[in-house]
């Protein structure tokens, strides 16, 4: 390549709402980078000089909608790209209102790294205790706490150590110190830059990482633990009547590998059949591979001809989630019809579907207090324990096992809308 | 924390993967999806990203070229060369087909036909059935991007409501649609101009020539470089100078190919995509700043454009 070469790629998301100083992070982050370009920000300089502003207020970097600017309000998750030389980012920029749960649960989905900013004047909150539940809830590995606004406290570490003190109980109280999730702490101020790409000279007693650095040495997803072979099939290839005789009985099974590796000759299981082959060739496109691993978009070949089609899983022989025809799961309401247990639902597991009625709602959780309260129906934004019972068998996996087999999405078949998140317990 | 040694895909890889995996999940999900083709970088690379998809198959769609007719003859004949190298089936129709039927009516004869394209493109997905169109659009694009999701719900009318947009979770793209209804698809949403040309580098991708440093008669506008004495495919010869206009012979190259009439090239002695790449690493004005004489009209523009249809 000739110029920055990126070896790999982090999925992030920031929690915590306009008052915290999220759009400003976001856009220093973006300015710090070199990532906004002369006209943008001569076009934001033009609109902070309309409000009236003094300096160029860089969370208008990431003021999206028409309608949102009108309430002057982030309702949305927004994406936001930059690069470092050495890694490529993707930013999901998700509103840190309570209403807006949906948000950060769609947000987190796809986070390998959350950053909680806490308001250093405010410390820990109702909201911090909201965002890092979630965090939590949808299995994001790497928690950086960010303790913004630290110019508006003088500096003071005295601060910045009780709000870590504090929080860390808080995190020891709900279970989020566990050997799988780590919680990193930093001091920062957004606003004029100190510890974000550059540690100023402000806080000379804080010695750790700059929040960059974190960043850049955070382990990429899927990196930290063995994971065992799981391969929805998306799409059966079939050219059968293509002009090359050579490839009518070509049948090659296309899907990403969610997990683990896979090799020429490994011994493999197609589910729900329960059929055994073993691997003939990797391909992508046309260019052989000999192994092939974890979120990579392949062709499968297998040795046996077994009926195979989108929808099923190849898994290595050995290894099979055991089908299921009832799941218990945490599920995170999305819709502002609430959930009708008399109707019948369409979960979409991997590239699989199957109908599905609610079995039993043991209780929904109140995201402020984290009590569990009863519930006989979910509105927009709950969360609550529920179990669903299937018209098919679906290959599961519990979701702290494996994010992308242990979740599904449940959709309204009259709206074809995307009513409700779920992770399998 | 322990780090296992395992093979992480580069970021390159990673773009690429995500995008064949959504190409597939079109194919698995829709019963009648079209790509859309114009001969430029980002619907090159999207073509690339299918024959990974789907080779040694056929792709399982057509592409379509919503054709504005003041497209550049380079592009043109690159869009139906690549097409017939690809031996994939190719759909043109054109806005002045719409302007002779009546449902595009212009205001001036010589204004920017992008918008009209949503015309067009709604009477083609009518025409055909198409339950999904495929796209090449980019989040890093615009602001009104950043919150696209990666299967855009359009109703009947082709609308695009941002408060009405399906939750996007995980990699579980929900691209159902009831009849009449449209489904836009993404692929490199993720993607930013950067990774396009360095994806182009590796891939070796052909683009039409016009993407190269070049000599072209041009005036200058309002401060942006305007083509001007341009041939069209039939023939014709727009953006004619004005009396008073100073025209300069300068080396420019596009980074954007659409619309003749407001889309503006840059000046660059980059000939070669490597050369390409470096420039788009130094650049210091957005891809759509530079080129993109429509986009500017007001803040939220390309809101109102997709609001109404535009892809």
């Amino acid at each position: 390549m000739t110029t920055p070469h990126n070896d790999s790629l982090l999925r992030f998301m920031t929690c915590g709402s306009v008052d915290d100083g999220k759009s400003t992070l976001i856009g220093r982050l973006l300015f710090d980078t070199k990532t906004i370009l002369a006209d943008t920000l001569t076009q934001i300089t033009r609109t902070s000089e309309k409000r009236g502003l003094e300096a160029v207020d860089l969370s208008l970097l990431t003021d999206g909608l028409q309608a949102e600017r009108e309430q002057g309000i982030t309702i949305d998750v927004a994406y936001r790209y930059f690069s470092t030389g050495t890694r490529k980012y993707i930013i999901a920029d998700a509103p840190g209102h309570e209403q807006y749960t949906r948000n950060m649960v769609t947000a987190a989905s796809t986070a390998n790294l959350a950053i909680i900013l806490i308001d250093a004047r405010k410390g820990v909150l109702t909201q911090t205790r909201r965002h890092s539940f979630l965090a939590h809830l949808v299995g994001i590995p790497h928690i950086v706490v960010a303790v913004n606004k630290m110019d508006l406290v003088n500096y003071d570490q005295t601060i910045y150590d009780k709000i870590c003190a504090d929080y860390l109980a808080f995190a020891t109280e709900i279970g989020l110190q566990r050997d799988d999730h780590d919680i990193s702490f930093i001091p920062m101020s957004a606003l004029n830059g100190d510890m974000l790409v550059d540690r100023g000279d402000a806080m000379p007693w804080y010695t750790g990482d700059t929040l960059l650095e974190m960043l850049e040495a955070a382990p990429p997803a899927h990196s930290e633990r063995a994971e065992q072979f799981r391969f929805p099939v998306q799409f059966v290839c079939r050219p059968h009547a293509s002009d090359n005789p050579e490839l009518h009985d070509f049948r090659g099974f296309m899907g990403r590998i969610e997990s683990g590796d896979i090799a020429i000759g490994d011994a493999v299981t197609v589910l729900p059949s329960g059929l055994s082959s073993k691997v003939k060739a990797i391909q992508i496109g046309e260019e052989q591979l000999q192994n092939a691993t974890t979120e990579q978009s392949i062709t499968l070949l297998l040795e046996d001809e077994i009926d195979t089609s989108r929808g099923d899983m190849i898994v290595k022989t050995g290894q099979s989630p055991e089908p299921v025809k009832q799941i218990e799961t945490m599920l995170c309401w999305l819709s502002e019809t609430p959930l009708s247990t008399a109707r019948t639902y369409i979960v979409r597991h991997t590239t699989r579907e199957s109908k599905a009625k609610v079995g039993s709602i043991s209780y929904k959780v109140d995201v402020n207090t984290l009590a569990q309260l009863p519930a006989d129906g979910l509105a927009m934004n709950d969360i609550a324990r529920i179990s669903f019972k299937l018209a098919q068998a679906l290959m599961v996996d519990s979701y702290t096992t494996n994010r992308a087999t242990g979740a599904f999405i449940l959709i309204d078949e009259s709206t074809n809308n995307t009513v409700g998140a779920g992770m399998i317990t | 924390m322990t780090t296992l040694t395992k093979r992480t895909l580069s970021h390159l890889d990673w773009l690429e993967s995500e995008a064949i995996y959504i190409l597939r999940e079109v194919a698995g999900q829709c019963s009648n999806p079209v790509l859309l083709f114009s001969g430029g970088k980002d619907s090159l690379c999207i073509l690339r990203l299918a024959e990974k998809a789907f080779r040694p198959g056929r792709f399982p769609f057509p592409l379509m070229h919503i054709d504005t007719g003041h497209n550049y003859k380079e592009v043109v004949d690159f869009r139906d060369q690549r097409a017939k190298e690809l031996s994939e089936r190719l759909i043109v129709r054109s806005v002045e087909d719409s302007m002779k039927r009546g449902s595009v009516v212009l205001k001036t004869p010589d204004e920017p036909r992008n918008k009209h394209q949503s015309v067009t493109l709604l009477e083609a997905i009518e025409e055909f059935g198409f339950d999904c169109c495929i796209g090449g659009a980019r989040r890093d694009e615009e602001k009104a991007r950043a919150k696209e999701r990666i299967m855009s719900f359009r109703d009947e009318f082709g609308q695009w409501d941002p408060k009405n947009q399906r939750p996007e979770l995980w990699n579980l793209y929900n691209a159902r649609s009831h009849k009449g209804e449209n489904i836009r698809a993404f692929p490199i949403s993720n993607w930013t101009e950067m990774d396009v040309w360095q994806y182009i580098e590796r891939e070796n991708l052909e683009l039409p020539s016009i993407y190269f440093a070049h000599q072209r008669d041009v005036v200058m506008r309002g401060g942006a470089i305007f083509p001007v004495n341009v041939p069209l495919t039939n023939g014709q010869i727009i953006n004619q100078p004005k009396s008073g206009d100073e025209v300069i012979n300068m080396q420019v190259r596009f980074r954007t190919v659409g619309d003749i009439t407001c889309t503006a090239p840059v000046q660059s002695d980059a000939d070669t995509t490597e050369k390409i790449v470096i420039e788009t690493a130094t650049t210091t004005i957005t891809e759509r700043g530079a080129t993109r004489l429509d986009d500017q009209t007001s803040d939220a523009s390309m809101e109102l454009r997709k609001k109404e249809g535009y892809f």
